[in-house]
């Protein structure tokens, strides 16, 4: 694998502008978990104008609803979702600041347009290797929407998540370019 | 005429459940081993890695091996002899997922379908029950994440496509799922039946181990080494990062259906393919 690389939140435009898709990257700072229904009601308070739960200028979020933490523990088990369940909210959040966007899977054209137009990334985990991911939280704490349990919005410190660039600001997919390269039928 | 109490139920749900989320079976890691094995992508073999040493972690810090502890699925046969005595049979597995989600830490994941709101204790499960020959009560309980089950899919195919047009509807169902339900994936078939039934069929079809054929129909076995033959051919990859391991099995399940109809249903599974199983 190619060597990695250490970044740390809250994302600067030019660590953005030299990110490219496939660096493996670990990933050192404050991220903040947000998933389905937390998507919808920022969206929803930024249409309204309302101020948001957390400070969107060069942030992180994750997609991600870790399990409930044993006593003594920091966190449960955590990992990524599908992101294309936030693509609907993701453009706006975008234009409102946020930078980064770690989860799973492909994001829609509006998304991608979003990150080169406005100069953001998003980096893919592994899915389904929670119990190793949760070793890199080292702290967790509840911010907004507590109501919705496992979905709240949390705010975690993480120290060296490995995620690796999937969509950059130059219009590249890492998911489509490597797919492609060893797909072998029509 | 056997009797079996309802708290012996409820443990035993309760019990599967938390196995099920903290350990992975062997066939699974041993087929994770085999396509680590296989693979020529250095991504893929990187997530692999991964995949295996974090079951490794779960099992031995009794963790959840992936955040989404799963629908509380569960199929539950009881011979035709016992006598469930103590309560509700339906209530005691409910009670059982109930203890379960919160005594193990897992995660509760189901909510109203319209308000989104969190039932808080991950019922109701989705309980199927098959009365059968016998005075035993067998238990299986499969905790299945969402991402998978959300790029599952079930068609009504028209009969004239036959054996081609339900693996092209298999394919372009993999296909569409790309890197989605975390590949490599296992994918459930269930052809014939009903519309319903065919959806049973593709998860029950995911109960039976990696690695065995269906050995109850050539055609079917056949039919199950071609499309893994395919499906790894799509380059999808592990983590969707591109490779040669898209899938680690296919398995299908097959009964009659209508003169009119060709049911067939995609049930994909992620690399965490969890079910543990009891007979009382």
């Amino acid at each position: 694998m190619a060597t990695q690389r250490q970044i740390h939140t809250p994302l600067t435009a030019e660590v953005i502008a030299s990110l490219k898709a496939g660096d493996m990257i670990l990933l050192s700072g404050e991220v903040y978990t947000a998933r389905d229904v937390a998507h919808r009601r920022m969206y929803e308070a930024l249409i309204k104008g309302e101020k948001l739960p957390i400070d969107l200028q060069g942030t992180v979020i994750f997609y991600a609803a870790p399990t409930h933490t044993p006593t003594g523990k920091v966190i449960g088990s955590i990992g990524p979702t599908t992101s294309y369940r936030m693509d609907a909210f993701t453009p706006k959040l975008i234009e409102n600041g946020l930078k980064g966007m770690i989860g799973k899977g492909n994001r829609s054209p509006e998304v991608v347009a979003a990150i080169k137009e406005y100069g953001a990334v998003y980096f893919g985990a592994i899915g389904g290797i929670a119990a190793l991911t949760a070793q890199c939280v080292t702290r967790m704490e509840l911010v907004a929407y507590d109501d919705l349990g496992p979905e709240a919005i949390r705010k975690l410190t993480v120290m060296e998540l490995p995620v690796i660039v999937i969509n950059d600001t130059a219009g590249h997919d890492l998911y489509a370019e490597e797919q492609k390269k060893w797909r072998i039928i029509a | 005429m056997r009797w079996i109490n309802v708290k012996r139920i409820t443990k035993t749900v309760k019990k599967l459940f938390i196995e099920a989320n903290t350990v992975l079976s062997e066939d699974i890691v041993s087929a994770l081993k085999t396509a680590w094995s296989l693979e020529e992508s250095a991504s893929g073999k990187h997530v692999l890695e991964k995949i295996i040493k974090n079951a490794g972690i779960a099992c031995r810090h009794k963790m959840p091996i992936c955040q989404d502890t799963g629908l509380a699925v569960l199929f539950v046969e009881i011979g035709q002899d016992v006598h469930i005595v103590g309560g509700d049979l339906r209530q005691a597995i409910e009670e059982g997922v109930r203890q379960a989600y919160a005594d193990g830490f897992l995660r509760k994941s189901v909510c109203d379908p319209l308000t989104r709101k969190n039932t808080g204790d991950n019922t109701p499960a989705i309980i199927h029950i098959d009365i059968v020959e016998g005075d035993h009560l067998k238990i299986i309980a499969m905790p299945k994440g969402g991402g998978s089950e959300n790029v599952s899919a079930a068609k009504m195919l028209t009969p004239a496509v036959g054996i081609d047009g339900i693996k092209k509807f298999v394919l372009e169902t993999v296909d569409r799922a790309g890197a989605n339900p975390c590949p490599p994936i296992m994918v459930g078939i269930g052809i014939g039946g009903s519309l319903e039934q065919a959806c049973i069929l593709a998860k029950k079809a995911l109960l039976r181990p990696v690695g065995l054929p269906n050995y109850k129909d050539e055609r079917l076995a056949q039919m199950e080494n071609d499309l893994y033959q395919s499906i790894n051919k799509s380059g999808i990859g592990p983590g969707g990062l591109g490779g040669r391991i898209t899938t680690l099995a296919v398995n299908v399940e097959m009964m009659p259906c209508h003169i009119a109809s060709l049911p067939v249903a995609v049930n994909i599974q992620c690399h965490v393919a969890r079910h543990k199983e009891l007979t009382i």
